[in-house]
């Protein structure tokens, strides 16, 4: 049969010579490969202690953001909801109340706002999807937890710490995510 | 009283060596856990056990403590005094090897000398050789008396692979001992010591059949069928749990570091430092000196055993009765015919 491709090699079924049926040279070559393989650069990433470093578009943890004056984007409209595939997010809208011009950037904002961790499938839709720049996907991971009912991240998860009144919390959330 | 006008302190200097070199053996042991699994993770680009104090070093005491933790299971349908037997009859005859070896020349302490051996046996090979071959009575009962087709499947494999491979490793004795006309380690140490070359020189096919049958005897890859994973489930040990189990798996790695010490007493010089004149210095640190030379040897033989288990595939079983009766015996008997035929040359 004639060759597809010149890249095959045709099996050699000839029998082994005595050099080969005695084993040791072909063993020896093989523990010269295994030895120079001590010399080799390990790819191991030691988790804890190195990270590795992902990429600029990586899609990890959302975080919920705020404006340079530290007050919330996010205006429960609910369209990172309608985009997201999963279903994951869930909200509730609230009034802004007189006095608390200094919490919330506009009238309308979400008491409640939580994304079933469980169930996100890290897309990154709802970030498209807003019309606030109030949902950002960071680059961190979901770490673990011991319940499901843990993997349910609340605003108190979600929320990015307040530029004005807690930078130090801000500088510690964005030196783990870097 | 005649009976009892003997040498007290001798009984004592040799419980003492024995105590130490018990001691040492199983201690090195646990490090030789680590050093495995050290040298498997580095030959295959990986950094192995680091996680358990400084580069990893109390990774074998938390392996022990694991094992020991362990719920210790006897099946219902196991011969039980056979079972418990099984790992300690592994365990002592592996441990029985060290009574023979040289480790090292005399040591001249309070006023007396003290022998770096534990019985200088005028028949030092036979003696290591028989205990070499009740190592497998471990395995056998074991195997057996667990009462579980893999464990008793692997207990005939360990059987038939120890048989096979016996009747190599005494022929390539039997050559060694046409050279050095001697049964006793410690002649034949002290031989190599004072002549030119040590004895690899003169029997180096002789050392290579004895090599690799000293690896089919330890049961180290790629002669481990009595303990394949995955045609036996871990063969004789499958039924076995916590301590018991690490009996087993100890007894392997003792196994492996008393043939090394064979190897490097028979073959390599034992205690001796090449190029080095132990008369020149005293004899107290000639004989730590040697100590060490034996110890570093020894560790230099488990590495390659351990270097060449992570790089070759087991035999199969027809393999292995190939090179063990059609390779190996033959190439024994050759060996013995030239040194016997140079012998009877020189003479």
């Amino acid at each position: 049969m004639q060759a597809l491709t010149n890249k095959s090699i045709a099996v050699n079924r000839s029998p082994m010579t005595i050099w080969e049926r005695l084993y040791l040279i072909n063993i020896i070559k093989g523990m010269v490969i295994t030895f120079s393989h001590m010399f080799k650069k390990q790819p191991t990433v030691r988790y804890p202690e190195q990270k590795r470093e992902f990429s600029p578009v990586f899609r990890g943890l959302h975080v919920l953001n705020r404006d340079e004056e530290g007050r919330e984007n996010c205006t429960a409209c609910g369209l990172c909801a309608v985009a997201c595939p999963a279903e994951a997010i869930t909200m509730e809208a609230a009034e802004r109340q007189e006095g608390e011009e200094h919490l919330y950037r506009e009238e309308k904002y979400a008491a409640k706002y939580e994304i079933n961790m469980l169930r996100c499938i890290f897309c990154g839709l709802c970030e498209e999807a807003c019309p606030k720049d109030a949902i950002y996907l960071s680059e961190t991971f979901a770490t673990a937890n011991y319940t499901r009912k843990g993997f349910i991240y609340d605003k108190n998860d979600l929320l990015i710490p307040n530029t004005l009144t807690n930078a130090t919390a801000l500088a510690k959330a964005k030196g783990v995510e870097a | 009283m005649t009976l009892l006008a003997f040498d007290w302190a001798i009984i004592i200097e040799k419980l003492i060596l024995i105590a130490i070199i018990v001691l040492t053996t199983l201690l090195i042991t646990l490090y030789t856990t680590f050093g495995e699994r050290k040298v498997a993770a580095i030959l295959q680009d990986r950094p192995g056990p680091n996680r358990a104090g400084p580069f990893g070093l109390f990774q074998p005491l938390a392996d022990g403590l694991k094992l020991i933790m362990k719920e210790e299971i006897i099946p219902t349908s196991a011969s039980k005094w056979l079972f418990i037997l099984g790992p300690g009859l592994a365990m002592t005859a592996s441990l029985m090897t060290s009574a023979v070896i040289p480790w090292g020349t005399e040591l001249h302490l309070f006023g007396r000398t003290i022998e770096l051996q534990i019985a200088d046996i005028n028949i030092g090979l036979l003696y290591v050789f028989a205990v070499v071959s009740m190592g497998v009575y471990g395995i056998m009962i074991g195997g057996w008396a667990s009462n579980n087709k893999f464990s008793l499947m692997s207990a005939l494999r360990a059987a038939s692979q120890a048989i096979s491979y016996e009747i190599a490793m005494g022929l390539a004795l039997i050559a060694l001992l046409m050279t050095t006309g001697s049964l006793s380690l410690k002649t034949i140490v002290a031989d190599q010591v004072a002549g030119n070359w040590w004895n690899v020189v003169y029997q180096p096919l002789g050392f290579l059949i004895f090599f690799i049958c000293a690896m089919a005897e330890c049961n180290r890859t790629p002669f481990d069928l009595p303990e394949a994973e995955n045609e036996l489930n871990f063969g004789y040990h499958q039924e076995y749990s916590s301590m018991k189990l690490g009996f087993y798996l100890f007894a392997e790695y003792v196994n492996m570091i008393m043939s090394s010490a064979i190897m490097a007493s028979m073959y390599f010089g034992g205690y001796d430092l090449p190029f080095f004149d132990e008369s020149t210095v005293a004899p107290n640190i000639a004989a730590i000196i040697g100590v060490g030379t034996l110890l570093i040897k020894i560790v230099l033989f488990v590495f390659l055993f351990m270097w060449i288990r992570w790089t070759i595939p087991r035999f199969r079983y027809d393999q292995l009765m190939n090179l063990g009766w059609k390779k190996m015996i033959p190439l024994a008997l050759l060996n013995m015919l030239i040194t016997g035929a140079l012998i009877l040359s020189k003479l």
